[in-house]
């Protein structure tokens, strides 16, 4: 049996899974701490079901603790943005595009050294060493815990972020460092972008991870366990200590994959409606439709491969305004159960017009009876026609297609919507997240420049799938459950020879150690 | 006119419009401008009619890979050494700047040249789109002489290239642009006012301007955004714009040839489209058929965008699965010469088809 568990900034939801069974599952709110908050989740899980801790054979945890982070720019370091590359790329120095709080909070500490490489490997300039002394000295002075590097075309060569991290590390003992080259693919100002965002990442990774460890080791659970990242595969902890930024949307991503299989359907709209947003996205195939531009995190432009999903200010805590008319964006989030009316607070939000409305019971009724009648149908309708524009905004085509609504604020729609061939509400679907974290599987990749003149471009591509595969079962993956996700070709164009950037993911299920897959 | 940085973000969307696939992500241009922007640096631009005839305009560009562009960044000052370099072998100091190719990021870096040296840019380009080769130039075709041309890199290494034709430029500095690195900043087709008037295709940057424009405003207004285009061309030298297939990116291939990229990327219909559409890519979006017939060919632009955000897509951007729309629109008169299709027409990218006007295609 596994476990899957879902932090989000206002629950924690987790599911005990037997093969595709929900043997328990159960909605906790988040606690500031994480820990307890999984606790909670674990104890219920497993008192209810009666499921000996000993059974559970691996535990998947998926988190916007480190998106949201980055959002509400909240427990950030300050980085050293260390770039190798001069005297080219000084035309966009680091951090130009970000939104100015966002840069204020990492300090702005932007070095730009010489060296760097070309496409073909050779150097643009020879690493300036004594540069980064300089810079190392800086850092020391500053206090900075954490730095981030990027040397361009590090992807076809890392040495000189090596080298300047061997420098850094030895001339500022213990400071976090993280290297473009292990987070990003070609494109230098998006990766740059990863990068920084994963050092500031660095203290706050250690401390999440710690607490996952320690609320499964209180709960005397012994199996592995794993994080999902953005392309719903999953990371060991140490791996996320070091890569916080790879959990990156990962939400969207498990949400959908779980509502894809609680529906059991393939091709859908989902609606995944959580305490502060709803995240609108579309399902090819039961996986998630990627987005085909770059994406923004907090502001920050990434080439992330991610899902595509539309945001939109409604969640369960969304606080209501102007007798129903006006709806979010702000919410009340992981303090509902104190701020909302029907759990004795003094703030209307949706949660409490869908308890007035007897659409749920949730709280204490008798607190929200003397909310007008004619507020509890203009918040209704507002909500109704929120989803039902998000839902026709994400569409990729006029045909009608099934809603499936999942998260902890699916209540919030009762009625059909225009846009929907059907509304489906499936069972446990509060909890899709974290049974989309739980069925999450393991990946494989390869990524690599291919000289493909005088060769066939299937047997190229034959090789580089092979290999892939390859490397899924090395991560563990059932060899037979390997399959090719995704395809990337990039042939650099105006080059001699027939170079082409090939990249293929392959994703396989977890070998379990007991008889289920 | 002076540009602003709303202007800058259209003119991105609009630059990736008529770059019909290829040209590249003009992101990394805007952002250099968008710099001097911030410095209260202008960037002014200046329309044709209005330069004197013994006005000295150098165009300014960056040649090469686009894959190598977002990775090695530029220094930002590669092309005004290009533009430096130039002023001091002819003698004479240059009046204006102008892009060569309005298509992708190109229509940006004349702006930052123009912004740090406080020259205007002629708002006209010599492409009317985005092609692969610097002899593709309506300038050339009209008789205005590439060379002598300026190749620069980040260290200020400059080779001036004196060709005795615009083919010949092309090819000794396409070498030079690869022992840059695969990606360099060049100056050429230095002219007079009189010959810009005679040669370019007018009022491009205006053009990109206005497409992003549009298809932002449509937007926000809850417009079909690709009414609004089809709508909004007729009014410009571009004057016939049409739907020519609506569907999904069933399968995309690419290959490297020559330091081209060529692709393949076939649309199943949707609608009342109910075949298959092929576009043939070289580096830009070349000819489109159905079931061997043609449906639109170059110089005419082949757009294919997002059929749900209107978003132009560019060649690497294509993958599986996109719905997506495709427009035709007609070039100016001025690249439909036979003069024109002998540089740029489709025997020059090995097709085998003749040209034929997008009009009389849909007709």
């Amino acid at each position: 049996m596994r476990i899957g568990i879902d932090v989000g900034g206002t629950n924690t939801d987790a599911v005990i899974l037997e093969g595709d069974r929900v043997v328990a599952a159960c909605k906790s709110p988040t606690t500031e701490d994480v820990s307890s908050g999984i606790s909670a989740a674990l104890s219920t899980v497993l008192g209810e079901s009666g499921v000996a801790a000993s059974a559970i054979d691996a535990v998947m945890i998926g988190t916007t603790h480190f998106t949201n982070a980055v959002i509400e720019r909240r427990r950030l370091l300050q980085v050293a943005a260390v770039r190798i590359g001069l005297p080219a790329t000084r035309g966009v120095p680091p951090m130009t595009d970000w939104p100015g709080d966002l840069a204020d909070v990492l300090g702005r500490h932007c070095y730009m050294l010489r060296g760097g490489h070309e496409f073909d490997g050779r150097e643009i300039a020879p690493l300036d060493e004594a540069g980064l002394l300089d810079v190392a000295r800086e850092i020391k002075a500053k206090g900075l815990r954490s730095a981030a590097i990027t040397s361009v075309f590090s992807p076809v060569t890392a040495v000189m972020e090596l080298r300047a991290a061997e420098i850094l590390r030895e001339e500022c003992p213990g400071i976090a460092l993280s290297l473009s080259h292990e987070i990003g693919r070609v494109g230098f100002l998006e990766r740059e972008n990863a990068a920084i965002m994963n050092a500031c990442l660095a203290d706050l990774s250690t401390k999440v991870v710690d607490s996952f460890r320690s609320a499964l080791r209180h709960k005397g659970i012994s199996a592995p366990f794993f994080i999902s990242q953005n392309d719903g595969t999953l990371m060991t902890p140490e791996h996320v200590e070091s890569y916080p930024v790879l959990t990156f949307a990962s939400g969207p991503t498990n949400s959908m994959r779980g509502a894809a299989r609680l529906a059991a359907i393939g091709d859908a709209m989902v609606v995944d409606i959580g305490g502060t947003t709803s995240d609108v996205g579309m399902l090819m195939q039961g996986f998630p439709r990627e987005s085909a531009v770059a994406v923004d995190i907090g502001g920050v432009r990434t080439n992330f491969r991610m899902p595509d999903v539309l945001a939109i200010g409604l969640g369960g805590g969304s606080l209501v305004r102007d007798g129903g008319a006006r709806i979010g964006p702000d919410s009340v989030g992981y303090e509902i159960m104190k701020k909302a009316l029907v759990f004795g607070g003094d703030t209307l939000t949706t949660t409490d017009i869908v308890v007035a409305a007897g659409m749920a019971d949730i709280g204490d009724r008798a607190r929200v009876a003397n909310i007008p009648a004619e507020t509890i149908a203009t918040a209704l309708d507002t909500i109704h026609r929120m989803v039902d524009e998000a839902v026709d905004r994400m569409k990729t085509s006029a045909d009608k297609l099934p809603v499936i609504l999942v998260g902890g604020g699916a209540v919030l729609v009762s009625c059909d919507l225009p846009s929907a061939s059907e509304v489906i509400r499936p069972e446990n679907s509060g909890v899709a997240n974290a049974i989309g974290a739980a069925i999450a599987q393991v990946g494989g990749e390869v990524d690599r420049i291919y000289a493909m003149e005088g060769r066939a471009r299937d047997e190229v591509l034959d090789e580089a799938k092979a290999e892939a595969s390859a490397n899924a079962v090395v991560a563990g993956a059932i060899e037979g459950s390997v399959k090719i996700m995704d395809i990337e070709e990039v042939p650099l164009a105006y080059l001699p020879g027939s170079a082409t950037r090939i990249r293929v993911k392959a994703v396989g299920d977890l070998a379990m150690k007991g008889a289920e897959a | 006119m002076k540009l602003n940085s709303q202007d800058l973000a259209d003119l991105a969307v609009g630059a990736a419009f008529l770059g019909t696939g290829g040209g590249g992500d003009p992101y990394i241009g805007r952002q250099m401008v968008q710099l001097c922007l911030d410095e209260g640096l202008s960037v002014e631009l200046v329309d044709p009619d209005d330069l004197d005839d013994d006005a000295f305009v150098i165009p300014t560009a960056m040649m090469g890979a686009p894959t190598v562009l977002v990775e090695k960044l530029p220094s930002g000052l590669e092309a005004i050494h290009s533009l430096q370099r130039l002023e001091k072998r002819i003698g004479r100091k240059a009046t204006h700047t102008m892009p060569i190719e309005i298509g992708g990021i190109n229509s940006t870096i004349p702006l930052l040249v123009g912004a740090r040296l406080g020259l205007p840019i002629v708002d006209g380009d010599g492409m009317g789109r985005a092609f692969p080769e610097l002899q593709m130039e309506t300038f050339g075709v009209y008789g205005v002489s590439g060379s002598p041309m300026a190749v620069s890199n980040e260290w200020g290494d400059c080779a001036l290239i004196e060709a005795t034709d615009n083919k010949m430029m092309e090819w000794l500095s396409r070498g030079v642009a690869i022992r840059m690195g695969g990606a360099a900043y060049i100056a050429e087709y230095s002219m007079s006012g009189a010959d810009v008037k005679r040669t370019a295709v007018p009022r491009t940057l205006t053009l990109a301007i206005q497409v992003g424009r549009v298809l932002r405003e449509a937007k926000a207004q809850h417009v079909n955004p690709f009414e609004a285009l089809l709508g909004f061309l007729p009014t410009t030298l571009y004057s016939y714009a049409t739907i020519i297939y609506t569907g999904k990116i069933t399968d995309m291939q690419r290959e490297t040839k020559n330091g081209f990229s060529i692709g393949r990327a076939r649309i199943e219909g949707s609608g009342a489209y109910d075949n298959v559409m092929e576009i043939e890519i070289q580096n830009e979006n070349l000819i489109a058929r159905v079931g061997g017939v043609v449906k639109a060919i170059v110089p005419d632009l082949i757009c294919i965008m997002d059929s749900e955000t209107a978003e132009p897509i560019t060649t690497e951007g294509l993958r599986y699965g996109q719905r997506v729309t495709v427009i035709s629109v007609s070039v100016p008169e001025i690249m439909r010469s036979p003069e024109a299709l002998a540089v740029f027409g489709p025997a020059c990218f090995g097709l085998d088809e003749p040209y034929t006007r997008i009009e009389d295609l849909t007709a």
